[in-house]
């Protein structure tokens, strides 16, 4: 409530996470947790915290100071305050599986594991609701509730590892949201602490709450603003019956258009996504699917509902694809076959570690209509910096997930990956999409945060993120780049500048 | 498309002006545009200069196939409703237009959603992006016009349902959804408590239930989706079907609040209209005898009735919900706060957020909540 005024214009106060913590000071922080959770709970050796140096972008490693996993809220409320007493930097945990760096520990900080947060507290079957502890595993939520022939619709692919906690943070997404939603879309409620350990609950299991929707604020928040401790879940019906049309195109241009004539015919699909030509011969390689290799685009658009309504859908969905200029199409006749279609598009990922050293995954957003163009485009920058790029898109959402492939031993192509990479999140901007759909900024896209937000806009995320945790303690120096760090990069602000409120009289 | 551009300049810098000065000679502000929603939340202070959003009206962009809309905060929810019509899309969530007026910056301001909200979600489900002006009347843009945006922190989200107490919302950008080819009303005669455990078990089932509203002993059950699942679940559901055009008109007056019983009377200054967001499993509240209607399957609870606010507040809260007074007869309770007030932890992150994004308090102060 009593920021000091001359940071209010200024620069956001973080935490210093630059400097390992100095002797005396971890002895005593490790006595003090020590008093909190047993010996066993609390990783001080080297060997104990390799493990957590890096989450699942592994480019970017830390060791922390120390590791401390608790079993109970009162424990994480006790960690937090010593903390903030302490003046320690704290990064929260999940599954550790984020794409982007939120995980990463800091120098001379704590990583607060929630994975002993792991139990599923309750299903409430009439009320379709389920409340579970952070450590949960995004599956077990819809293994839990399948016997009540209820689900939790986001899917992140991540989905048999990740934990509720992590996607909370991140706000996942998944191949259904254009249907279903994110994460945002179905949590009606969270529990967590602040950084100085005050337990606040956000949110209701009523469709609202009153006041400030602080729930949406800390979805997605990257662990900057409270640590989860408990979360209720929306559950819905699950659909009788799915089936996926799988569609050939012989242009890329054409396959971004019939996803455009899809949505504007009135039809919204459960699951609508775009692989090019190079990704499709990767995954058949790695799964065998049955993808058509002569194709330059390959759609998969997915209907579910009851068995009525799924025939007249996918009837509607053939005839929009066929106008669009499919070449060919196929539609499952069996839930075995559904699967097999989709296993291709589920293992793009690895399919991409198995045809290059290594793939750096970008996750820029963009209109449908531009998708397109933008595979164009990627097409000239991999010419440009001679490095191969399999493209798979949830084309439904327009959101983009290109993978570089490049290979690490050999000097200047990692660097050269980031500029390409770097180059795509610029387009993005640039058709007034964002830089980050879905995996969150982290570390990863950082700079990359100084290219969308202007500095004013970036002082009303300090403003935020000081309303929460005005001593910059929880997980500093993510997602909100500060003024200086954009400075150093600031060569972008002048293309920036050109990009957003060209009409706008400055006042 | 409509080719306006985004802004309307002469709007912006006329209402930046009015920030500025307000800045500097510590006065405050009342955003308002229709003034459809002034009986909502705290007090409209009478004195403070009056922001109008009325001049700054439009519908900036508009692709159908994007299903994104951006509108002017001026401009009135039924002509952008309007817009949509024409393409067979709509605003999913139902926003009230009370008297046949409101405009999308109150309608996201105040973050009220109609009868749809319990199956499509609610405005906050629904915004994608924003322009604002802050205290210091600098254009701040957050999101945009794509579905999926997890870069910073959620502003748009954060400045709907505030009530205009964080900064001028400028303009917004909005998904919107088709119009579903099919929609049919069904009605049964059953007890308050009763259609509550009916709303609740159909909606664990996957069935077309687009709406409910019980009251005066008789449910209604709105039906929307593909052709085929509308006629299955009437076949399933049974019920006597309700004809149009009196089907639609009845949905419309309860979104609007247009039916007699949302309204409050002068001459009864004790009787208030209260509403009980509580889980949609929570029993029926037989606390008092007057009158109450039922939305949402349940999650809503609509009573007018002269009980006291710390009697209905107690019970919305034992149900693990929250009670507003939604409209009331005098202002006495308003000055009090409509608003359930958060506990002290959240409160103080309340009160931290407003000192840093206006800590000279030009929004819309009280209108949320007193003091702030």
């Amino acid at each position: 409530m009593n920021a000091p005024r001359e940071l209010h214009l200024g620069e956001l106060r973080f935490a210093d996470f630059t400097q390992p913590m100095a002797p005396a000071k971890r002895d005593g922080l490790i006595r003090a947790l020590g008093q909190v959770v047993p010996a066993k709970d609390l990783l001080c050796t080297d060997e104990a915290l390799k493990p957590y140096e890096c989450d699942g972008l592994a480019g970017y490693r830390q060791m922390p100071s120390v590791v401390v996993l608790p079993t109970q809220e009162s424990q994480v409320v006790e960690i937090l305050r010593i903390c903030h007493q302490m003046d320690v930097p704290v990064v929260a945990r999940g599954a550790g599986t984020g794409l982007s760096g939120g995980a990463t520990p800091h120098r001379g900080g704590v990583v607060l594991s929630l994975a002993r947060l792991n139990a599923l507290i309750s299903i409430d079957p009439m009320a379709r609701t389920a409340r579970v502890q952070p450590g949960v595993r995004n599956a077990a939520i819809s293994e839990a509730a399948a016997p009540f022939g209820l689900y939790y619709a986001p899917d992140p692919s991540s989905q048999i590892a990740c934990s509720i906690g992590g996607n909370v943070a991140e706000n996942s997404g998944g191949v259904h949201c254009l249907k279903y939603g994110l994460t945002v879309h179905n949590v009606l409620r969270v529990r967590a602490v602040t950084m100085e350990g005050e337990i606040i609950e956000l949110g209701s299991e009523a469709l609202d709450a009153p006041g400030l929707d602080l729930l949406s604020v800390v979805i997605g928040s990257e662990g900057m603003l409270a640590v989860a401790t408990e979360i209720t879940v929306r559950l819905i019906p699950r659909p009788q019956l799915a089936r996926v049309i799988m569609a050939s195109f012989d242009d890329v241009e054409k396959s971004g258009q019939a996803v455009a004539r899809l949505i504007a015919s009135g039809i919204i699909p459960a699951g609508l996504e775009m692989m090019d030509q190079k990704m499709a011969a990767a995954v058949e390689q790695f799964v065998h699917a049955g993808y058509d290799l002569q194709a330059k685009a390959i759609l998969l658009c997915e209907s579910d509902g009851t068995p009525e309504e799924v025939e007249e859908e996918i009837g509607r969905m053939k005839e929009v694809l066929r106008s669009s200029g499919a070449t060919d199409l196929k539609v499952s006749e069996s839930e075995e076959q559904r699967l097999r279609f989709w296993s291709g598009r589920k293992n793009a990922f690895p399919a991409a570690g198995r045809v290059a050293a290594d793939y750096y995954c970008m996750d820029g957003t963009i209109p449908r209509a531009k998708l397109g163009e933008m595979l164009n485009r990627i097409a000239e920058m991999e010419a440009r910096y001679g490095l191969g790029c399999l493209n798979v898109f949830h084309a439904g959402d327009g959101n983009l997930h290109p993978l570089i492939l490049f290979d690490a031993s050999k000097p200047g192509e990692f660097h050269r990956a980031e500029l390409f990479g770097a180059e795509i999140l610029e387009a993005c901007v640039e058709y007034g999409g964002t830089v980050t759909g879905e995996h969150g900024v982290g570390l990863e896209k950082i700079n990359s945060m100084c290219v969308q937000f202007s500095p004013q806009e970036r002082i009303a995320f300090f403003a935020v993120k000081r309303g929460f945790d005005p001593a910059g303690l929880l997980n500093p120096g993510k997602a909100i780049p500060t003024l200086s760090r954009c400075a150093e990069y600031g060569k972008m602000h002048v293309h920036r500048g050109a990009l957003k409120f060209r009409d706008l009289p400055r006042l | 498309m409509s080719p306006a551009t985004p802004f309307d300049p002469d709007w912006l810098r006329q209402s930046g002006e009015m920030i500025l000065q307000a800045g500097r000679l510590g006065q405050s502000l009342t955003i308002r545009g229709h003034g459809s929603k002034d009986f909502y939340g705290g007090l409209p202070a009478a004195n403070h200069p009056v922001l109008t959003t009325l001049p700054h009206t439009g519908v900036v962009d508009y692709d159908p196939a994007e299903l994104v809309v951006v509108a002017r905060c001026g401009t009135p929810i039924q002509e952008l409703e309007s817009v949509l019509a024409k393409s067979q899309q709509m605003l999913a969530f139902e926003p009230p237009r009370f008297g046949g007026r409101g405009t999308v910056g109150g309608m996201i301001a105040s973050g009220l959603s109609g009868p749809r909200r319990v199956s499509a979600g609610a405005a906050k489900d629904f915004v994608l992006g924003m322009t604002l002006l802050d205290a210091q009347a600098q254009a701040l843009r957050f999101g945009g016009t794509v579905m999926k945006n997890v870069a910073g922190y959620d502003m748009s989200r954060l400045h709907t349902g505030a009530m205009g107490t964080l900064g001028l919302i400028v303009d917004i950008s909005l998904k919107v959804l088709p119009v579903p080819p099919a929609q049919a009303t069904l009605i049964f005669e059953v007890a308050a408590q009763e259609s509550i455990t009916w709303t609740n078990t159909w909606a664990g089932q996957p069935l077309p239930i687009a709406a409910t509203c019980w009251c005066d002993g008789r449910l209604h059950l709105r039906l929307a989706g593909a052709a085929a699942a509308v006629r299955a679940a009437r076949e399933k559901l049974g019920g006597e079907s309700m004809p149009e055009p009196g089907a639609r008109d009845f949905w419309a007056r309860l979104r609007d609040h247009d039916h007699d019983f949302f309204s409050v009377n002068s001459a009864e200054p004790d009787h208030h209209l209260w509403r009980l967001s509580v889980p949609s499993t929570a029993p029926h509240f037989d606390g008092v005898t007057d009158p109450q209607w039922i939305e949402w399957g349940g999650a809503l609870r609509w009573i007018k009735t002269r009980a006291s606010a710390a009697a209905l507040r107690a019970w919305a809260s034992a149900q693990g919900g929250h009670a507003t007074c939604f409209r009331a007869a005098s202002d006495t309770i308003r000055q009090q706060g409509s608003l359930t007030a958060p506990d002290a932890a959240l409160m103080k992150i309340h009160q931290r957020l407003k000192q840093e994004l206006d800590h000279q308090r030009i929004f819309n102060p009280d209108r949320l909540y007193p003091g702030l």
